[in-house]
């Protein structure tokens, strides 16, 4: 268990890394590994291996992220979930949360657009039947995403050899 | 020499003239020369200090906290460390006149040594040894014994090679577990053997114990815990690596209020006291900062996982050490003395590692890599090693 805990908190961090370096990082053999990530994914505890892209570096239409924050009408029996379901289902949608607070999803959505992002709220969001209000926030700067600082400089202030 | 040297040298001490610089220097003023380098000689965290404690300095900064603290240290600060001993270690140490908190752990070192060994006094240092041990002993006018360990024994002192080397002249002995440069720990009951000759001849034991926390498949056992050792043991640590503080110069020394008393002397006319906003940020290490200490010591341990096996599959022989940051592979397969092999792997593959020799007996035929690098940089200096060796055997 405490392997497990560690494999994944290194795939975390690095989805790339390869299983021949993680076995030997968690003094396991190479086959050890591959069976527990399996397990892993079988069981979804491991829902998949992204990476995480500063866009403004490569030249290619950078897209818009916006925050909305949703006010809607839970219905009895299925509380928020069933809108919920109906949001998520979008493909803009790339993630969603209920909130506690003052509204009760947090909707984020990309776009390449921003008239791609409102036509999204004012025509999909807004008029689902149990949406009563939305608040859109555009992200301007990402200085910091899934724990990874953007334009971090990672230089070694250490000297080259040091007691 | 030219004649101007020569009167320039006039003026040094004996003590001075006779310790030599250290070894460790040499390699860093020949790989700071160079480009493209592998950097394996580092003996510190590649961490920045954690961001809370910074920001506790800065505080104390903004407040316009920059007066001296006492001579001991801020006694807030004093009562954590005597805590977080208590707490992690297993020893106790009253904060108005056990602690001094010094400038790193080197200072504490200095004090201990300054405090209580007179000349021609022999203190005993477990080698392969932190590169100061020796030259501080000398500089006190006390002699160094070497007692050395060796890599069939896993680097562990033993209670018969001590026996071997106490004379009638024999102050005392420094420890230092986990070490630098091999990174060996001792168990409870190894260090329980050493300590019955310890007492036995009624050694002073200076323990130095900055690498405790980075303990890794066994608890830290602290030497002062050890039944009969709190009496006669100076205790030396610090924040530098732990808590990735190095550049703070931020240590302590702890021991019973009448040798303390006789440090603290020392430490007021000399030092004054530690800075007093490294100070702050120690009491918010200490504090606030085990949650990211433990997740750097993981890290270290994975990547000590991966360093050590990596070597061995190249056919470098190493023991696993069980703490701090260093490997200290044997290179004696290669036919090549430490310091050749050290300097020929810098200038073929710019690889940067400290030859074992600088850390006196027993250190020949060894090299100490700090695996305290990125993963990616463990992994091309392991390539760039592979590379080497495969054209020298």
């Amino acid at each position: 268990m405490e392997k497990e805990m560690e494999l994944l908190r290194l795939l975390e961090k690095n989805g790339r890394m390869p299983v021949i370096t993680i076995a030997k990082m968690l003094d396991l053999t190479v086959e050890k590994v591959e069976e527990r990530m399996s397990d892993l994914e079988k069981r979804k505890v491991i829902l998949g291996y992204s990476g995480i892209v500063d866009w403004t570096k490569v030249d290619s239409p950078e897209g818009i992220t916006a925050m909305i924050d949703v006010k809607v009408q839970p219905k009895r029996g299925v509380g928020f979930d069933e809108v919920a379901e109906r949001i998520y289902r979008f493909k803009e949608v790339k993630a969603l949360y209920l909130m506690s607070g003052t509204y009760d999803l947090s909707v984020v959505i990309e776009g390449t657009t921003m008239s791609e992002v409102g036509q999204f709220v004012s025509e999909k969001l807004s008029t689902l039947e149990s949406v009563l209000s939305t608040t859109t926030h555009f992200q301007l700067k990402k200085y910091k995403h899934d724990g990874v600082v953007f334009e971090d400089g990672d230089e070694d202030h250490r000297i080259v050899v040091s007691p | 020499m030219t004649s101007s040297q020569e009167k320039s040298n006039q003026y040094l001490s004996s003590a001075v003239k006779r310790i030599q610089p250290s070894g460790i220097r040499k390699f860093f003023d020949l790989a700071s020369s160079m480009d493209n380098i592998i950097s394996l000689g580092v003996g510190e965290p590649d961490y920045s200090t954690p961001w809370n404690v910074r920001e506790a300095s800065i505080a104390s900064l903004e407040r316009g906290i920059t007066s001296y603290t006492a001579n001991a240290g801020m006694l807030e600060l004093r009562e954590a460390i005597s805590r977080y001993l208590e707490n992690e270690f297993e020893t106790l140490y009253n904060p108005s006149d056990e602690i001094i908190v010094t400038a790193g752990a080197s200072e504490a070192i200095d004090l201990a040594l300054r405090a209580t060994v007179n000349p021609g006094e022999e203190v005993l240092i477990v080698e392969p040894s932190f590169v100061s041990y020796a030259p501080l002993v000398s500089l006190v006018g006390g002699v160094p014994v070497p007692v050395a360990t060796s890599i069939e024994n896993g680097f562990k002192v033993t209670a018969e090679q001590i026996e071997r080397c106490v004379t009638e002249k024999t102050k005392a002995i420094l420890l230092c577990f986990p070490n630098n440069p091999t990174g060996t720990i001792m168990s409870k009951l190894e260090l329980e053997k050493v300590a019955a000759v310890i007492k036995r001849h009624d050694l002073l034991v200076y323990s130095d114990e900055i690498y405790a926390e980075m303990t890794y498949d066994n608890q830290h056992v602290s030497v002062p815990s050890l039944d009969g050792m709190w009496e006669r043991t100076i205790l030396i640590s610090g924040f530098s690596k732990a808590f990735a503080m190095t550049g703070w110069r931020l240590g302590y020394v702890t021991a019973p209020s009448h040798l303390a008393s006789g440090m603290l002397k020392i430490h007021q006319y000399a030092m004054m006291c530690a800075s007093t906003m490294a100070q702050y940020g120690a009491i918010e290490a200490l504090k606030n900062g085990k949650e990211e200490m433990l997740e750097m010591i993981e890290s270290y341990r994975q990547r000590r996982n991966f360093f050590v096996s990596s070597l061995k599959e190249i056919g470098l022989t190493c023991h696993k050490p069980g703490g701090a940051f260093y490997a200290f592979p044997s290179i004696e397969s290669t036919g090549l003395s430490s310091e050749a092999f050290a300097e020929k792997l810098l200038f073929d593959e710019r690889v940067a590692v400290v030859p074992g020799n600088v850390f006196g007996a027993g250190g020949e035929g060894h090299i100490r890599c700090s695996y305290a690098s990125s993963l990616s940089q463990l992994e091309e200096a392991v390539e760039r090693i592979d590379s080497f060796l495969g054209k020298i055997r």
